[in-house]
């Protein structure tokens, strides 16, 4: 076991882990943080995606000690004082989810994509959420949903 | 999936990190991106005793050009290399390599340099290190040695590194003017292996004949494939239609593909011929100028 340090959503939790237990294990089972979800489980499918120093990982493909001492930002973060992020707005006003499997990871995703990119061509976003999949193959509406956030974020309503 | 238990060490430096190769031996398995890694061990095809993870050694994300060589540290991410300037406007080909593997979260974590040092024949950066003349520096336990890429892949998942050695950094001879690359890879979806892929770097000489060609091979053989025969074609001849044609054809020769899910030996033989071809087609363009 190794003691680790992670902030996560800005709260620093201290955790006795195993070596191998994987990031995505360690968020949802011991700090029970459900939102992230676990899809795949091969690195394919992004609905584990979290945001890790600024940064969209699978976090079924690192190591939770490899956190150690990192900032990791998950799905539950996304809201601030009581206000949905633009994009979580955006997928609610333009349908941007079916049965939501894919949702958080496709959520991770975008909020670190919009942050480097604010004014993206459609083609720009679909090459970023070329590691997403959504098997409802509802595709078109995510992108609209990320057209909806990156116009409310560039008016300042992030 | 879980993987098996192992030890863990997240040393300091890189004389650490050989000292920890040196005590542990076969026993020991870098972790730099792990986005490789990470799923054999999930998969249980790799169930290495001892990680040493080298993500917190300092001072290796580097991509500089220094003394007419292009550096790419341990722990520059693909990512890193796909947004870098320097690589967008000199280096071309390696833009359209780092930008068609796996996916942008893949590349967040995945490293240039565990690209090559996981010996995979089917990733894609050693083809583009074969056809740009590239060399590795490994450090071990007597110091660094710089070995061609030519001469890293020896077998199917084996490369030339020491158990106590690390892949420290790539380097890649700045390409004189007149010089142009690309790499064209056939996936059946993003975040597949290749089908087939073709790494091409040519050099254009004052009268607009080839002066050098590199010409590296994806995921047709056991090992990263460069097509010398295919290079040899095209040295001192003007690049026409002809002269392509007959370096894709070769090029296709010298490729040795197995019958699997992605396609018949046959069929990606002759799909090596067409990448061939239309590699070579856009590196004249983009060594005349153009995108």
């Amino acid at each position: 076991m190794a003691t680790i340090k992670v902030k996560v959503n800005g709260v620093e939790h201290t955790s006795d882990v195993e070596p191998r237990l994987l990031l995505v294990h360690y968020i949802r089972e011991v700090l029970r943080l459900t939102g992230t979800h676990i899809g795949c489980d091969t690195s394919h499918c992004g609905a584990c995606t979290v945001i890790m120093d600024g940064r969209a990982v699978k976090s079924c493909t690192v190591f939770a000690i490899q956190a150690d001492g990192r900032d990791v930002l998950t799905v539950e973060g996304l809201e601030r004082d009581g206000k949905l992020h633009p994009l979580q707005e955006g997928f609610f006003q333009e349908h941007g989810l079916q049965c939501g499997y894919c949702t958080p990871g496709m959520l991770m995703t975008g909020a670190a994509f919009l942050e480097s990119n604010s004014a993206p061509t459609e083609d720009e976003i679909r090459h970023a959420i070329s590691g997403n999949l959504c098997r409802c193959t509802g595709y078109v509406n995510i992108v609209k949903a990320y057209q909806y956030a990156a116009q409310k974020m560039r008016k300042g309503g992030a | 999936m879980i993987p098996r238990s192992f030890e863990y060490s997240a040393p300091g430096t890189l004389n650490e990190a050989v000292s920890l190769l040196q005590k542990l031996g076969p026993d020991a398995k870098i972790l730099s991106g792990g986005q490789s890694l990470i799923p054999m061990m999930k998969l249980r095809l790799a169930s290495p005793p001892h990680i040493v993870d080298i993500n917190r050694i300092p001072g290796l994300d580097y991509i500089k050009e220094e003394g007419g060589v292009l550096r790419i540290g341990a722990l520059v991410r693909e990512s890193d290399l796909e947004h870098s300037d320097l690589v967008r406007s000199r280096f071309p080909i390696l833009f359209d390599t780092t930008s068609v593997i796996a996916d942008p979260l893949v590349r967040n974590q995945a490293t240039v340099c565990g690209n090559l040092a996981h010996g995979d024949p089917a990733n894609d950066h050693p083809a583009t290190m074969l056809a740009l003349g590239a060399s590795v520096v490994a450090i071990g336990p007597s110091g660094e040695r710089e070995i061609p890429a030519e001469k890293f892949f020896p077998g199917l998942f084996t490369t030339a590194l020491e158990p106590d050695e690390i892949l420290k950094e790539i380097r890649i001879p700045i390409p004189p003017p007149s010089s142009g690359g690309s790499y064209i890879k056939l996936e059946r979806k993003v975040g597949d292996f290749a089908t087939a892929g073709v790494a091409v770097q040519i050099t254009l000489d004052g009268s607009g004949n080839c002066s050098r060609a590199g010409i590296g091979l994806t995921n047709v053989g056991f090992t990263p494939i460069k097509a010398t025969k295919a290079e040899a074609s095209l040295q001192g001849k003007a690049l026409d239609k002809s002269t392509i044609q007959q370096a894709a054809q070769l090029a296709a020769s010298e490729s040795q593909p197995a019958d699997d899910i992605r396609g018949s030996a046959d069929y990606k033989r002759d799909l090596v011929r067409v990448l061939t071809s239309r590699a070579l087609e856009r590196a004249v363009a983009r060594a005349k100028g153009g995108k």
